[in-house]
């Protein structure tokens, strides 16, 4: 077996347009969530979001290649571009073969839906652009990831709403550390900031109107985000062999199923999602010091998961943190346990915990140390990344610092 | 029919119940409908009334729309509907 490890990492999320943007902003508590900027806005109900403003596709991709990029593959080979050149890592004819792309997303070309539905039901047009199904189909992004790095090993898109990031590097991990592939793209991204998403989203009831709260007695819910973060995994002794930076190692992956309710988290699926990644990655409970939740900020993740939390780890719950950096950049969906694999890539490397900020009132339901709006300076040799989605599938990644 | 009867009619096609068992005093909860039944109920509610319901399922306590009972209900969905009209 392989020891894993990640060599580059690249995001663009509403608090930057890379890592170490995002970083400095998570480091500074900064709040990327706002007012929506979009179309037809005064017929939402909610108004704000984690939306990357000031973005023009046409400064990084040229027309004809745009033609064929739904925002979320604009996004996702953004993140691409900066986790491949951090590694270093050249793909030689003879590398390609054994390094494969899976990337998470649970809507896909959202945008691309959106338009053209709007385009053929609203303007009564009877024609779409060519494009259209290659456009949004799920696996896009992570098809022109593969040709825009010359990737031919195992590539696959794996959907499975919040977790899908998780999920996606996850099973990269695997495909290295079992010695299916030598090195991986991994990670995920989500657009659904259109008007037919969060009006999806509202209908459910959960979504905030004004902030995302995680932990805090006066929650009021979730705030939708977009973006996308992409790593690069690879064997130890690869990485050691042409000299790259070792970011962190991955230790440990665990998914489970809740087999309950489509939209309800349940907190014996998390618990057995956390021992298994413990257990895979070898570790003790008391070895973990940091866990990035998954911490949406509605009522009912936040009480399952802070209960499945100190069940899981018993005495050590109230000394190990956990924040929720969804507070500032918002939900990503598919794309957010990417982009919330970098809070466990600071603490490990920096040494800084970045806080859940919009923290106003302890809850006794979530009496964990949740390092309240402001990032704290901690020494953390492991942690663990929780992503609980709908339908009840959950994947906890395990980070150990090298 | 008057909004308490519509309502009523709601609640139990949603409980999969007959209209008798629906009685004023139930919480939605002794009726057999779970949070996702509730918010299937708010938004019949309003595609019948033609309203808007303010319902936050993250904190039905706190929302200005009292869910508390079928008799709270009914009187919310009346109030909405008279400030519409």
């Amino acid at each position: 077996m392989n020891r894993v490890v990640i060599t580059g990492a690249g995001t663009i999320n509403a608090l930057g347009g890379s890592v170490p943007e995002t970083l400095q902003a998570m480091r500074e508590g900064q709040l990327g969530i706002g007012p929506l900027q979009m179309r037809d806005l005064d017929r939402l109900s909610v108004k704000i979001g984690g939306q990357i403003k000031d973005f023009d596709p046409e400064a990084h991709f040229d027309r004809q290649k745009l033609a064929l990029y739904d925002r979320v593959t604009q996004l996702t080979l953004l993140a691409s571009r900066e986790a491949m050149a951090q590694s270093g890592l050249e793909i030689t004819e003879e590398l390609s073969e054994t390094t494969g792309v899976v990337l998470g997303t649970a809507a896909g070309g959202m945008n691309t839906w959106d338009d053209n539905f709007r385009s053929v039901y609203e303007e009564g047009k009877n024609r779409v652009h060519p494009f259209v199904v290659p456009k949004l189909m799920t696996n896009a992004a992570a098809s022109h990831v593969s040709m825009a790095h010359n990737i031919k090993g195992p590539s696959l898109t794996v959907s499975t709403a919040c977790a899908s990031s998780n999920h996606a590097i996850g099973l990269a991990f695997q495909m290295v550390r079992s010695g299916m592939a030598r090195a991986m793209l991994a990670g995920g991204a989500d657009a659904m900031l259109t008007f037919g998403g969060i009006k999806a989203w509202e209908g459910l009831r959960v979504m905030s109107k004004t902030a995302c709260r995680p932990f805090s007695a006066n929650r009021s819910g979730m705030v939708q985000g977009e973006g996308a973060g992409v790593f690069l995994l690879e064997t130890y002794e690869g990485a050691k062999a042409r000299g790259a930076e070792i970011l962190s190692e991955l230790i440990g992956f665990s998914m489970t199923s809740d087999a309950g309710d489509i939209v309800m988290p349940n907190q014996h699926g998390a618990v057995r999602a956390i021992h298994g990644a413990l257990r895979d990655a070898r570790l003790d409970p008391q070895d973990i010091g940091y866990i990035n939740a998954h911490g949406t900020g509605t009522a009912a993740n936040d009480k399952t998961e802070c209960a499945a939390v100190t069940e899981a780890f018993g005495a050590h719950a109230p000394a190990l943190m956990m924040s929720s950096t969804k507070s500032m950049h918002g939900h990503l969906i598919g794309g957010t346990g990417a982009v919330e694999l970098l809070a466990c890539l600071m603490a490990l490397r920096d040494g800084v915990i970045a806080p859940t900020i919009g923290y106003e009132q302890p809850d006794p339901n979530c009496a964990l140390d949740v390092v309240p709006n402001v990032a704290r300076q901690a020494k953390v040799t492991a942690t663990l990344s929780n992503a609980f989605a709908f339908g009840g599938m959950n994947a906890v990644l395990a980070l150990k610092a090298i | 029919m008057s909004v308490k009867d519509k309502v009523i009619q709601i609640i139990a096609e949603q409980g999969l119940l007959d209209l008798a068992d629906v009685s004023l005093s139930a919480t939605l909860e002794e009726l057999g409908i779970d949070s996702l039944g509730v918010v299937e109920s708010i938004f019949a509610i309003e595609e019948e009334f033609d309203i808007e319901v303010p319902f936050n399922a993250n904190a039905p306590p706190k929302s200005e729309f009292d869910i508390s009972s079928v008799a709270t209900i009914i009187s919310a969905v009346e109030t909405l509907v008279a400030e519409q009209t």
